[in-house]
């Protein structure tokens, strides 16, 4: 959403906005002004530079997100090898610590960012701004920027991202898409990942799973993955081959995409005209 | 915890519309919050006097207002309450529903004092 064409404004929250004129006079005698602007904006805007970025070079990004130790590094490991003798590949790592990540992609011929938050439990726009300085765009046809590993704060900032996919893995618990309803409804593909755990951890079934994304009014595929068994993998680098093509032909109309979280404001607006 | 950081973008905002304004002093400032915005109403109280400190906002009073969680269904095409984690449509229990309000994260009005000479 933005603050400048007033697709914030829903029939939800228009009564927010007072009637006759935005400036009015209070009971104390002073004035107050009505704004409807999203406290985001700032890091919005810069995500929205981002994408015009990404979307100039023709580079596809994707936000991973999950908790730590989901397996968001053992995934990116996976699709590199399985992608990089076809796809140019860039990835962004976000950590409060260490240059682990970065080195571990890096061990496999890939160029990675490594971006330490310090006590920041989430990677905003202007960290991945700052990243993007390090990287030639150039070339690129795939951007994964890793997350911080926590699914609460992330899912509350843009990135200038084209789609956010959320990991779950499966020691963690069918209902996690219940208790971090935020971090899944944001998801354009859910991972259940370390499926070949299914075996000795019972009591995870992939339909509850599966019936908790869809309680949040979430379409988004839900995939069995394991890094593993490659024959589990080939769903995932579908989707990205996928979104990798409909991108690059976005990009040649000069169009491009948010996740899909985002443009339910601009219909929804479009709803209540 | 992501709502100081927040607390500094609604203070950073609050500050460019005090200068557009012309305002000597901000009074009160009005939020609205849903659930589904992933921010916490109470941690923005706590975060707020400390990234308004100093500011223009320092000591203004801050309202927030809880936004409901409610759904439009795309099946039946009625509006209905929802929760968090249960975002289906109350009359017919489909899943396929667009969210009509309960992710806000929104700064709604500014009551300020101006400078007298633009009074």
């Amino acid at each position: 959403m933005c603050d400048t064409c007033g697709c914030n404004i829903t029939h939800g929250n228009q009564h927010l906005i007072a009637p006759g004129g935005k400036l009015q006079k209070t009971e104390r005698g002073s004035e107050a002004i009505g704004v409807l602007k999203n406290l985001l904006s700032e890091n919005d805007h810069t995500a929205a530079h981002n994408r015009e970025h990404f979307d100039r070079h023709g580079v596809f990004a994707v936000n991973l997100m999950s908790s730590p130790g989901a397996g968001k590094t053992s995934l990116l490991e996976a699709s590199v090898d399985a992608l990089r003798d076809r796809y140019r590949i860039a990835v962004i790592e976000g950590d409060l610590e260490t240059e682990n990540d970065a080195q571990r992609i890096r061990s496999r011929g890939v160029e990675a960012v490594q971006i330490t938050t310090g006590s920041a439990c989430h990677l905003d726009a202007h960290m991945v701004h700052d990243a993007l300085h390090q990287l030639k765009l150039e070339g690129i046809d795939i951007l994964f920027i890793e997350n911080v590993g926590n699914l609460v704060c992330p899912a509350s900032f843009d990135l200038g991202q084209h789609r956010n996919v959320t990991l779950l893995s499966v020691p963690e618990g069918d209902d996690k898409p219940s208790k971090y309803p935020v971090m899944f409804r944001a998801a354009d593909l859910v991972a259940l990942t370390k499926v070949d755990l299914l075996a000795v951890l019972d009591d995870f079934s992939t339909d509850r799973a599966l019936s908790n994304v869809r309680a949040l009014a979430n379409a988004a595929p839900v995939l069995e993955l394991s890094v593993k068994r490659d024959e589990t993998m080939e769903a995932w680098l579908a989707w990205l081959e996928q979104e990798v093509q409909q991108h690059r032909q976005r990009c040649q109309r000069g169009e491009t995409v948010r996740p899909r979280i985002q443009p339910d404001g601009a219909r929804l607006h479009a709803l209540a005209t | 915890m992501h709502e100081l950081s927040i607390c500094q973008a609604l203070i950073a905002q609050v500050e460019l519309l005090a200068r557009e304004q012309r305002a000597q002093r901000v009074l009160s400032l009005a939020l609205a919050v849903g659930p589904l915005s992933g921010v916490e109403a109470n941690l923005l109280r706590q975060a707020y006097p400390f990234a308004a400190a100093g500011t223009v906002a320092e000591g203004a009073e801050l309202a927030i207002e809880d936004r409901p969680i409610r759904v439009h269904c795309t099946s039946c095409g009625q509006d209905s309450d929802a929760t968090a984690n249960r975002l289906l449509c109350a009359c017919c229990g489909d899943w396929q529903t667009e969210l009509v309000s309960g992710d806000e994260l929104i700064l709604s009005r500014v009551e300020f004092e101006r400078e007298q000479a633009y009074v």
